[in-house]
């Protein structure tokens, strides 16, 4: 095994899956000649071709659209969105086609794409680099959405992606992108949709957590340490959901905290926050409680520390839930 | 218009005389300035990502020296300082590459609109401001900057196919450097040029040597002139080649062409108006020294004020975002402060 930053994982996966199956093809805005603004496509040109590493035009919905027809045609595209808030363009295709062809074949044609974008706040970067997009991916009937926030994860979870037979968002934190760094497996490598990772085991308390904000959990639950046993549960896939790991680790300490970055309301927590009072309600001793991004536009990065869950915020929502 | 001192004359504009030619040439110097020490301010680390605009001044101000007053310019964040023609404090910009809420301005106090991150959003914005004062029988005309990749977001498609069958007075201006970060002019359209997707919009396109500040100008004016009498809306085309990375993030070297870099260099715009003027006579040695020791304290006192700005209050992640924050949000400020204070 080697060790990798995040997204050389990412690319180690690209790598690995075009090898493996000539159905594969890269495409997005600068994906070829430069390899990504993150890097995260880089090498891929050389290696494959131009035909299946393509630099696009500038054009969101003509990416996702175009992935559509590709797969009519046989291909399995890996689209990038260069970032979060410039996803927006593609909803359309998204909704009305990504998420609903199969279904409007009677399940005779499958859509195999795959969208990899990077997300999340906590880089420094002027307006509309920061946006934590995934509700509205979770939202889409059709697809299916993971955040890796492992290297090893980021190359299980995008090659799960490219070998399922739906459509499948992946939103990678661009805030660990060459920070998190860890083993990661040599050659193929698969993490299953729909698996949950249990970070750390606890008696007394799980954060949840996805993405950039499974560090924090962490860093939450080192402070709480001296106080309390502390689990910390990385969904992985928010969609489909690992239910079964998640009420596991409800019922285990009868209390949670989730942790996302986006704006709270009818964010991926509320959904989360929703299965355990359907489900779990019985085995919790207080309320389940949310940390979140606010119902605010993404501030400019002199207020983005304030705006992003912190480890104060999650240990402040730990502290009251365990003296409820 | 403007010649290379040599076999190629010089080049007249009517309606420009001493006075207009020198002031246009401050805010190239302004605009340069503007640029050149935002750079090292970014190295400096004392603003953010910026996104260098060198060489791209005779656009930006030879579009804007065309408008009048009460016209409006909608930039994107290549013309990131253009309201500093108008009027916006030197600091006012620094502080949004600072990512300071002080970087907030109103519009409608400089004519200028925010600065657009998301590529080609702006255009429908420009479209619908011109359509709207024109249905209201005010004169006024709107500009909106965007790049030759812009061309390719379907936000463009829309906002001129609007501006077209309104007859909007507007001039949809593109900056056409020929590359959107690395994705080269010839992978974003197979259209020979890109004035010539004017004609699909039914608006008439033109295209400018970008470099030449008297060409962009005497382009725009024809445009504006058109947009005020009525006749609709006008494309033009101005084409530069981008000499500095795309951004301070951007390493160009794995993608751009070295020599087409070092002519543009040598071709650079700021240089070619000054010579220009040198050899019309109406720049001075002197005058030189003025103008570019003027925009320099200009930046010099910007770059203070814009670090004396006290960091921004917390309550800001909160305010503006609705007209009435509620009380759901009034809580999450105030629990907020109770762990930040704690
Ligand atoms: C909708 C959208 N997609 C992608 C981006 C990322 N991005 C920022 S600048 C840029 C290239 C823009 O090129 P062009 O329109 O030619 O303008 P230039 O930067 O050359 O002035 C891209 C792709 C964005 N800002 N918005
Ligand atoms: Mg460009």
């Amino acid at each position: 095994m080697a060790e990798r930053f995040l997204v050389e994982a990412v690319n180690d996966a690209l790598h690995v899956e075009m090898e493996r199956d000539e159905t594969v093809l890269v495409m997005g805005e600068d994906v070829g000649r430069v390899g990504g603004v993150f890097r995260a496509t880089a090498g891929l040109r050389d290696r494959f071709g131009a035909d299946r590493c393509v630099d696009t035009p500038l054009a969101e919905a003509g990416i996702m659209g175009a992935a559509v027809g590709l797969c009519m045609a046989g291909w399995r595209p890996v689209c990038e969105l260069q970032y979060d808030a410039f996803s927006y363009p593609a909803l359309d295709q998204l909704i009305n086609h990504v998420g609903r062809y199969r279904w409007r074949t009677g399940g005779a044609m499958d859509f195999p794409l795959v969208v990899r974008m990077p997300y999340g706040g906590g880089v420094r970067a002027p307006e509309l680099h920061d946006d934590s997009p995934e509700t509205y991916y979770v939202h889409t009937p059709g697809v299916k959405v993971a955040i890796p926030a492992t290297p090893a994860d980021a190359k299980g979870l995008l090659t799960a992606a490219i070998r399922d037979p739906d459509p499948v968002v992946v939103l990678e934190p661009k805030l660990v992108y060459r920070t998190a760094r860890g083993e990661v497996p040599e050659g193929e490598h698969v993490v299953p949709l729909g698996e949950a990772r249990l970070v750390r085991e606890g008696d007394d308390l799980t954060i949840v957590a996805y993405g950039a904000m499974v560090g924090v959990a962490e860093g939450a639950a080192d402070r709480l340490a001296d106080r309390a046993s502390v689990e910390v549960l990385d969904v992985r896939t928010l969609k489909p959901l690992d239910e079964e790991a998640l009420l596991a680790s409800a019922a285990k300490t009868g209390r949670v905290v989730i942790v996302q970055e986006a704006p709270r309301t009818a964010g991926y927590g509320a959904e989360l926050a929703a299965v355990l009072a359907e489900k779990a309600i019985l085995d919790l001793r207080g309320p389940v409680i949310r940390v979140t991004g606010y119902d605010v536009p993404y501030p400019y990065w002199k207020l983005e520390d304030a705006y992003m869950p912190s480890v104060e915020r999650v240990v402040d929502a730990a502290t009251r839930l365990l003296e409820f | 218009m403007i010649g290379d001192g040599g076999s190629v004359p010089d080049g007249e504009v009517d309606g420009l005389g001493e006075r207009e030619l020198l002031d246009l040439y401050r805010s190239l110097i302004l605009l340069r300035k503007y640029d050149e020490r935002s750079l090292v301010y970014h190295r400096q680390g004392r603003i953010g990502t910026y996104a260098i605009f060198w060489g791209h001044e005779a656009m930006q101000a030879g579009a804007a020296h065309a408008l009048a007053d009460e016209d409006w310019i909608f930039p994107a964040y290549r013309e990131s300082a253009i309201g500093l023609l108008r009027g916006i404090p030197v600091s006012t910009v620094l502080s949004w590459w600072r990512g300071h809420p002080a970087g907030w301005w109103n519009p409608a106090d400089y004519n200028v609109a925010s600065i657009c991150v998301p590529i080609g959003t702006q255009v429908p914005h420009a479209a619908g401001f011109a359509w709207g004062k024109k249905l209201k029988g005010e004169p006024t005309v709107a500009l909106v900057f965007f790049g030759d990749g812009a061309t390719s977001e379907g936000s463009f498609h829309e906002g001129a196919t609007f501006a077209g069958v309104m007859r909007a007075p507007l001039v949809l201006f593109c900056n056409n450097n020929q590359w959107a970060i690395s994705t080269p002019l010839s992978a974003q359209t197979a259209a020979p040029t890109l004035a010539d997707k004017a004609i699909g919009y039914g608006m008439p396109g033109v295209r400018v040597d970008g470099t030449d500040v008297l060409a962009v100008y005497e382009a725009t004016r024809e445009a504006v002139e058109r947009a005020r009498a009525g006749d609709g809306p006008t494309f033009v085309e101005a084409v530069t080649y981008r000499a500095m990375p795309h951004a301070t993030a951007d390493d160009p070297s794995p993608y751009i062409d070295p020599e087409r870099v070092e002519e543009a260099k040598r071709n650079e715009c700021v240089g070619r108006y000054e010579g220009y003027l040198r050899r019309l006579g109406v720049l001075t040695e002197a005058q030189v020294d003025e103008v570019k020791d003027w925009a320099l304290e200009l930046m010099r006192e910007g770059i203070q004020q814009a670090e004396a700005e006290p960091e921004p209050d917390v309550s800001l992640v909160f305010e503006h975002a609705y007209a009435e924050p509620w009380a759901a949000l009034r809580a999450d400020l105030a629990e907020l402060r109770r762990i930040l204070g704690g």
